[in-house]
C-alpha cells in the first residue's frame, strides 16, 4: 500500500491549562515541525511534554475539559479535528490495550475512524507485520509482555495509518528486551512509512541516533533550546543533565564512595520457591542478604522477580522452601517473616512497591510520612521529628500538604521510599526504585541507597536497570529467563 | 478474514450460537417459568433442558465449577419457602414464625424446581458466551449505542487488573505496618485506595481510546460483522417450545398457576 503523507506540526502561540488546575500546562508554545521529520522531545518534569502530544492527538477534549489559547495544527488544520492523522501511544503497558484479542485490538481505531470493514483486517495484518508481532488474531492481550503490549499499542496506531506518530515514554516502563523491540519497531515503521515522528523520552540515548532533531520544552512555556542532536546535547548538556535529563554520552556524576563493610547475615533462603496462591513463579532461590550490603535481581519480566521480592520482605508465602530472617534480625521473633505480625515487620524489613500509588494511605505527604512511626507507637516528637528529617532529605518539604496522588513520578517514587526509610528498618526491599525515573531522582536514590549500607542496612533491589546495581556495588542475583510468554517468531 | 471468525466462533450446536439469541433464549425461558408458580411447569422445563445439556459444549469439570453456585442457592431459596411460605392445607409443624404446611411444601419444592430451571440454562448459555462477541451483537443487532456497549467492555477488562490491585493494596497496607488492623477498617480503607487507582486507570484507558479515535464524529464500522444465522433461530425456537411445552403440560393437567395467582 501506499504510506500516508506525513504531517506537518505547527504550534502558535499555543497554551493548555486543565480545567482543575490554575497554571498553564503549556503556554506561548511556538514550534514548527515539518513533515518527516523526527523530533525528540525533551524538558524537565512539568514542562508539559505530554500534554503537547495529547493535543497534537486531539485527546485533551472540550472546553469543559481545559482552557486553550493560540493554535495547534495539524496539517494546517487544527489538531482536534484531525482525529487518525496522529496516532498515540502511552507510557504505561496496562493502558495500551483495549480489547481482549490481538486482532481485534489493532482493528479498533480503524474501525472507530469508519474504514470499510473489508479493509481493515489486511490493515491488521499488515501493522503486527510492521511491529514485529506475529501471533495469532485471537491471541489473548493480557498474556502479552510488557514490550509486546507497547508494540501491540503501535499496531493499533499504525493500522489508523497514521502521518504523525506521537509516542509519549513509549519505553519507560519496559525491560531491555522490550526496550530494544520497541525502538526496533518504531524505526521500521518510519523507515517504511516516512511519518512525522514526536517521542518524549527521559532515557534519550534509546532515540538519539533515530531523531533529526531535539526540542527541549521550558516549564511554564516556549521552547529553550533546539537543534540536531549532537548540538543541542552537546551545548546545553550540562544544563539539561541538571534538570535531569538523560544526555547520551553524559553519565550520572556521583561522588566517590567505598562500600562498606560487610556484616553479619540477615536473611538466608533455602530452595526457596516464590509464588502467588501456591502456584510457583520462577526457580528456586538460594540467596543471602547481609548487613551494609545490597542485593540486585534482575532477570526479564515474568521471571519471578517481584515475587521474589515479596515474599523476601514477608509479605507473600514461600510456594514452598523457606526465607530464614537471622538472630539479628529476627531478634526473638519466629524465623519466617510472614509469620511476624504487620507492626514487627516495620523495624526489621521494609518494602518499596512498584507502583508507589499501591502503598499510599493518607491525604497529605507529611501524614503519609508519620504513618509507620505511630503504628511504633513512636513518642509524637519523635514521629515529628523523623517525618521533618525525610521530608527534608527527600527534598519534599514543599509538598508536606500535598495530596500524595497529585505528585508527579518522581516525586511520587522519593515519596514511597521516604515512607518505607521512617521506620528505619533493617533491610529494605525496593521494587523496581529507578523505573521511568529522571537522572535527578536517579542520583538522589542512589545516595539514598548508599546511606542504607552505611548505617549498617542491607538492600535487596529489583531492578531492571543495568546502572544502579554498579552504583551501589550490589551482588547480583540473575533470574532465568521464563518460557511462559507467548513467543514472537522474530 | 473469514478464518478469523470462524476461529473466533467455538463448535457447537448452542456454543457457537450468537450471544445475543443466548441472551434471548434465556429471556424466553425465565419469562415463561416467572410467570407460573406450579411444580409441573418448573418439572417440564428442567427435564427438556436436561436432555440438550449435552449440546451446550461445556465439559463435566467446569459444568459443575460453573452452576454450583446454583446448587447452592436453589436449596436455600426453598428451605425458606418451607419455612415462611404461604400456608395452606394441613400445617406439620409450627414454631414462631415458622409454619410448614402443605402448601408451602408444595410451593418449596415448586421454588428449587423454578430455580434451577431458569439459572442453569442462563449460567450454561453465558459460560460459553465471549464478551467482545456479546458486545459486537449488542451494538449491532440490538442497536446500544456503540460508545456505551464498547466503553462497558475496555471497562471489564480492567476487571483482572483490579484484583491485581486489591492483592498488592493487601500485601502494601501489611508492609505499612497497618496490617494487624480490625478487618472492616481495613476493607473499607482498602477499598477507598481501590477506588481512587481504578478512577485513574480508567481516564488512562479513556485516553488510550480516543487517540485511537474512539468517539470520532463519522459512523463507526465493526471489523467483525455479528450475525444471525438458522442456528441462532434454532435455539431460541427451543428456548420458546420449551418454554410452551411447560406452561402446556401444566395447563393440560390442571396444575398451572399465574404469579399471583
Amino acid at each position: 500500500m501506499i504510506p500516508p503523507a506525513p504531517a506537518a506540526v505547527r504550534a502558535e502561540g499555543w497554551g493548555w491549562r486543565h480545567a482543575s488546575r490554575r497554571r498553564f500546562a503549556v503556554r506561548g508554545l511556538d514550534l514548527d515541525v515539518a513533515a518527516g521529520e523526527r523530533v525528540l522531545l525533551l524538558g524537565p518534569s512539568g514542562a508539559g511534554k505530554s500534554t503537547l502530544l495529547a493535543g497534537l492527538a486531539g485527546v485533551l477534549g472540550g472546553d469543559d475539559e481545559g482552557e486553550t489559547e493560540g493554535r495547534l495544527l495539524v496539517d494546517g488544520r487544527p489538531a482536534e479535528d484531525q482525529r487518525g492523522r496522529a496516532g498515540l501511544v502511552l507510557q504505561d503497558p496496562e493502558a495500551a490495550s483495549v480489547l481482549a484479542r490481538v486482532g481485534d485490538d489493532v482493528a479498533f481505531g480503524c474501525e472507530n475512524l469508519g474504514v470499510p470493514p473489508a479493509d481493515i483486517w489486511p490493515r491488521v495484518v499488515e501493522a503486527l507485520d510492521d511491529v514485529g508481532l506475529e501471533l495469532p488474531l485471537g491471541a489473548a492481550t493480557s498474556r502479552l509482555s510488557g514490550g509486546q503490549k507497547q508494540r501491540l499499542a503501535l499496531a493499533g496506531v499504525l493500522a489508523m495509518r497514521p502521518g504523525l506518530l506521537l509516542l509519549d515514554e513509549p519505553t519507560a516502563n519496559l525491560d531491555p528486551d522490550g526496550v530494544r523491540d520497541v525502538r526496533a519497531a518504531v524505526g521500521r515503521v518510519l523507515e517504511r512509512t516516512g511519518a512525522t515522528l514526536v517521542v518524549v523520552e527521559h532515557r534519550t540515548a534509546v532515540w538519539a541516533d533515530l531523531v533529526d532533531r531535539v526540542v527541549v520544552l521550558e516549564p511554564g512555556g516556549g521552547v529553550s533550546s533546539s537543534g540536531v542532536p549532537a548540538d543541542v546535547f552537546g551545548a546545553a548538556g550540562e544544563a539539561l543533565a541538571a534538570r535531569g535529563v538523560w544526555v547520551p554520552g553524559r553519565p550520572v556524576a556521583l561522588p566517590g564512595w567505598q562500600s562498606p563493610e560487610r556484616g553479619l547475615p540477615l536473611i538466608r533462603t533455602e530452595h526457596l520457591q516464590g509464588g502467588r496462591d501456591g502456584r510457583p513463579i520462577g526457580e528456586l532461590v538460594d540467596a543471602r542478604v547481609d548487613a551494609g550490603s545490597a542485593l540486585a535481581v534482575t532477570g526479564s519480566n515474568g521471571a519471578g522477580k517481584s515475587t521474589l521480592g515479596l515474599t523476601l520482605a514477608g509479605l507473600l508465602p514461600p510456594v514452598s522452601g523457606r526465607v530464614g530472617a537471622q538472630p539479628p534480625l529476627a531478634r526473638g521473633l519466629a524465623t519466617e517473616p510472614i509469620r511476624w505480625r504487620s507492626r514487627e515487620l516495620l523495624t526489621r524489613i521494609g518494602t518499596v512497591f512498584q507502583q508507589p500509588e499501591h502503598q499510599f494511605l493518607a491525604g497529605d505527604v507529611a501524614s503519609e510520612l508519620a504513618i509507620g512511626p505511630r503504628s511504633l507507637r513512636l513518642p509524637a516528637a519523635e514521629v515529628d521529628v523523623r517525618v521533618d528529617e525525610l521530608l527534608e532529605r527527600l527534598g519534599l518539604a514543599a509538598l508536606a500538604a500535598a495530596n500524595p496522588f497529585t505528585l508527579s513520578g518522581g516525586e511520587k517514587r522519593r515519596l514511597s521510599v521516604a515512607t518505607a526509610l521512617a521506620t528505619r528498618p533493617q533491610v529494605v526491599v525496593l521494587d523496581e526504585p529507578t523505573f521511568g525515573q529522571d537522572a535527578r531522582t536517579w542520583r538522589e536514590l542512589v545516595l539514598l541507597v548508599r546511606d542504607l549500607l552505611d548505617g549498617g542496612g542491607a538492600v535487596v533491589a529489583i531492578t531492571h536497570d543495568e546502572l544502579f546495581p554498579a552504583a551501589v556495588r550490589a551482588d547480583r542475583l540473575a533470574l532465568p529467563r521464563p518460557a511462559e510468554h507467548l513467543e514472537s517468531a522474530r | 478474514m473469514t478464518a478469523v471468525a470462524a476461529e473466533q466462533r467455538t463448535a457447537g450446536l448452542i456454543a457457537g450460537a450468537n450471544p445475543v439469541a443466548k441472551l434471548a433464549a434465556s429471556a424466553v425461558l425465565a419469562l415463561a417459568l416467572v410467570l407460573s408458580l406450579d411444580v409441573v411447569s418448573a418439572s417440564v422445563a428442567l427435564l427438556l433442558e436436561a436432555l440438550l445439556l449435552p449440546c451446550a459444549g461445556l465439559d463435566a469439570r467446569t459444568f459443575w465449577r460453573r452452576t454450583s453456585p446454583i446448587w447452592a442457592a436453589a436449596p436455600l431459596a426453598g428451605l425458606t419457602i418451607l419455612l415462611y411460605g404461604r400456608t395452606s392445607g394441613t400445617v406439620h409443624v409450627e414454631w414462631l414464625l415458622i409454619r410448614i404446611s402443605d402448601g408451602s411444601i408444595e410451593l418449596a419444592a415448586a421454588t428449587v424446581l423454578r430455580v434451577l430451571a431458569i439459572a442453569l440454562p442462563a449460567v450454561v448459555l453465558f459460560a460459553t458466551v465471549d464478551p467482545t462477541d456479546l458486545a459486537d451483537g449488542l451494538a449491532q443487532l440490538v442497536r446500544l449505542p456503540a460508545r456505551f456497549v464498547l466503553g462497558a467492555l475496555a471497562g471489564l477488562r480492567l476487571m483482572g487488573l483490579f484484583a491485581d490491585d486489591w492483592r498488592s493494596l493487601t500485601l502494601a497496607r501489611r508492609a505499612r505496618g497497618v496490617g494487624d488492623q480490625g478487618r472492616l477498617r481495613r476493607f473499607f480503607g482498602q477499598a477507598f485506595a481501590l477506588l481512587v487507582l481504578a478512577i485513574r486507570r480508567g481516564s488512562t484507558l479513556a485516553t488510550a481510546m480516543e487517540a485511537r479515535a474512539f468517539g470520532a464524529p463519522v459512523r463507526r464500522t465493526w471489523a467483525r460483522r455479528s450475525v444471525l444465522t438458522a442456528r441462532d433461530g434454532l435455539l431460541v425456537g427451543g428456548a420458546v417450545a420449551i418454554g410452551l411445552a411447560a406452561v402446556g403440560s401444566s395447563l393440560a393437567v390442571g396444575e398451572w398457576t399465574l404469579l399471583g395467582g
